[in-house]
């Protein structure tokens, strides 16, 4: 099976009050592994929700998530944590770096969690700041930082455990040009090495980056299409 | 995760945030500082009435037999005054009586005193203790003969005008001069130094050292109590068990000897170094129950700034705590996490107040003659106290900071 992602008729549903908003309505979708999947739409179009249920940070009300093979959709507080930590990277618009700590620290911070000795997550941390080219800015804290050099130390903190999945939400958002370029060319060796790449974004010239653009409007799948020569 | 990683993140915490933590922390400090200096400064007092006071004016194993306690700490009545001096005083044939009633091994000594002058070349040394004795009376307080010796028995027997002068005599009468063998006047009459006894330091300020000891039948004896009169009859046993014992003979000798009917009281006491503390032991006891008020106030005052400083911290890190649960930490790891930074602030708070008090005990120990003396449980409890306190105080932020959304928190500024 090389299905990384079943899901099947997504649905949430958000109470504001007496309203009860539907911010999801019954999405499904496959993501094979290895594949580099933009998802796109307009705001209020259910992405942020999608990304928020795909980075098991929140429980659908209908429908079901398989990641891995596990359904993932019906998990407990502490399960999805635990789901989070092993198979999900995250990398934010903001970074979310942890202002006080060094570099190093930061990306170590996955490990910790997953329960590995301290000797480990400095030698797995390290080789996550290289993979990125940061090898020489461990010790730096993240105000002595370029945003893409943050946001360097954002993708090898998500890339340390060697999640299933990275799941970028916006994360050039905060950068300039040159330096969103930068970033994804990063995103575009991951996936050459095989990595599988969700990203989450409004601007189309990054979404031209994948190899599969999913538009999202309303809660539904609007279109979902290959862009780029088939992933065999 | 490990609970040690809890404690890594804690210290990095406290560390960056210096100020702040210091100022959480001084509930803490004061508690513990109130706790390890009152400890301290009561139980010193403590060794120094039971070590100082008691046992070298009364002396350990040893009671006196009196008309009326000498030694007396606390408010007396007139009444108990006025009973007091109506009762007959103690005379040689109640001390000769009461000694050969009591069977239990023991060393007596007949005891008179009184306060003299004391002639030497022309210099005179007033208010010294002048006692009246037998030889048995240097083992009985343990004193020790720095020169020359005590008196023996045959000395007391043939009532030599011998003397045993206290080392504060020795240096002001006898300045730069062996006092060996020297003739100082007393009453008029020539006394011959034969020892003089180790210094003996001070008690309340007031010298130990000011007193000359001789042989009860010597003849200034006349100068210090009344013909056929004793102060007291001083009995020493070699450990309380028989000195319990020696006691209740001596008693039922008295008794038996001036005729008292089951139902009247004593008309003497018998001293000891522990009736001698009896007033003391209860205001010890009342500092002792006071100082767990004193403390707990503090330590509440001090947990509770330590629950709002704990309450800041959830709400200014909320995005890191976000970010923490994006990346897999779970309830519990979170929850350990605030709950030991708050323990480790309150320890920390509790260090240093163990600190400061012993700082504080030290200062009183230079400063007054009383020895605080540190008690380590008073530490132990200083340091479980303090990480109790942080545990108490951390829980309720630290259960929000772990019940926060991650969705939410992540969003948060």
């Amino acid at each position: 099976m090389t299905d990384v992602i079943r899901i099947r008729d997504l649905s949430q549903e958000y109470r504001m009050g007496d309203e009860t908003i539907l911010a999801l309505r019954g999405v499904s979708l496959d993501i094979r592994r290895n594949e580099y999947l933009a998802i796109m739409g307009p705001s209020g179009s259910g992405k942020s929700t999608m990304m928020n249920l795909l980075g098991c940070l929140d429980t659908p009300t209908g429908g079901e998530y398989w990641l891995n093979g596990h359904e993932v959709s019906r998990l407990s507080d502490d399960d999805l944590a635990r789901v989070r930590n092993r198979e999900i990277g995250f990398v934010f618009q903001t970074f979310n770096l942890l202002p006080r700590a060094t570099a190093l620290h930061n990306v170590e911070l996955p490990l910790v969690y997953a329960g590995v000795s301290a000797r480990e997550r400095r030698q797995r941390a390290g080789a996550a700041l290289e993979r990125v080219g940061l090898g020489e800015r461990m010790e730096h804290r993240p105000n002595e930082l370029s945003g893409g050099q943050r946001q360097r130390v954002a993708i090898a903190r998500a890339l340390v455990n060697e999640p299933s999945i990275l799941l970028a939400d916006e994360p050039t958002g905060n950068l300039d040009s040159v330096t969103s370029e930068e970033i994804m060319r990063v995103f575009g060796d991951l996936h050459a090495s095989g990595q599988t790449v969700i990203m989450v974004t409004h601007e189309a010239e990054i979404a031209a980056h994948a190899d599969r653009v999913l538009l999202l409007r309303d809660g539904q799948v609007e279109s979902d299409r290959l862009t780029r020569g088939e992933a065999a | 995760m490990h609970l040690f990683e809890a404690f890594r993140m804690a210290f990095r915490t406290i560390r960056a945030q210096k100020l702040k933590s210091f100022f959480s922390l001084i509930g803490v400090l004061i508690g513990v500082t109130f706790l390890i200096a009152v400890v301290s400064i009561v139980q010193g007092l403590n060794r120094y009435m039971v070590d100082r006071f008691a046992n070298t004016l009364v002396g350990a194993n040893t009671f006196e037999l009196r008309h009326r306690p000498n030694i007396i700490t606390g408010n007396v009545t007139e009444e108990t005054w006025l009973e007091w001096s109506r009762r007959p005083r103690i005379s040689y044939s109640d001390a000769d009586f009461v000694r050969d009633r009591i069977h239990t091994p023991a060393t007596f000594a007949k005891y008179c005193t009184d306060r003299v002058a004391v002639h030497y070349n022309g210099k005179v040394a007033k208010d010294i203790d002048l006692v009246g004795t037998e030889a048995t009376y240097f083992d009985i307080r343990n004193y020790e003969i720095t020169a020359g010796r005590p008196f023996t028995p045959q000395e007391v027997e043939t009532a030599l005008p011998v003397l045993v002068i206290g080392s504060e005599v020795a240096e002001k009468l006898l300045r730069g001069v062996d006092p060996l063998g020297k003739s100082v006047r007393i009453g008029g009459l020539p006394y011959r130094i034969i020892g003089v006894v180790a210094k003996q330091g001070t008690i309340f300020g007031l010298s130990l050292d000011k007193f000359a000891v001789m042989p009860f039948n010597a003849p200034a004896r006349r100068l210090i109590c009344p013909i056929n009169i004793l102060d007291a009859l001083i009995v020493r046993t070699a450990e309380p068990p028989s000195m319990e014992q020696a006691m209740s003979e001596a008693e039922a000798a008295m008794r038996s000897r001036r005729q008292l009917k089951p139902w009247q009281q004593s008309n003497f006491v018998f001293q000891t170094a522990e009736g001698a503390l009896g007033t003391w032991k209860k205001i010890s006891r009342i500092l002792f129950l006071a100082l767990p008020g004193l403390v707990a106030i503090s330590l509440v005052v001090g947990g509770i700034v330590i629950m709002n400083i704990m309450l800041m911290a959830v709400s200014e890190r909320t995005r890191e705590i976000g970010i923490r649960k994006a990346l897999g930490a779970r309830r519990g790891d979170i929850l350990a996490q605030f709950v030991v930074e708050s323990a480790a602030l309150s320890l920390a708070g509790a260090l240093a107040g163990i600190g400061f008090g012993l700082a504080l005990a030290w200062v009183v120990k230079q400063v007054t003659p009383l020895p605080a003396a540190v008690a380590p449980w008073s530490i132990l409890v200083g340091v479980i106290l303090g990480i109790s306190v942080g545990v108490a105080a951390g829980v309720y932020p630290a259960s929000r900071a772990s019940r926060l959304d991650p969705i939410l928190a992540l969003r948060a500024e």
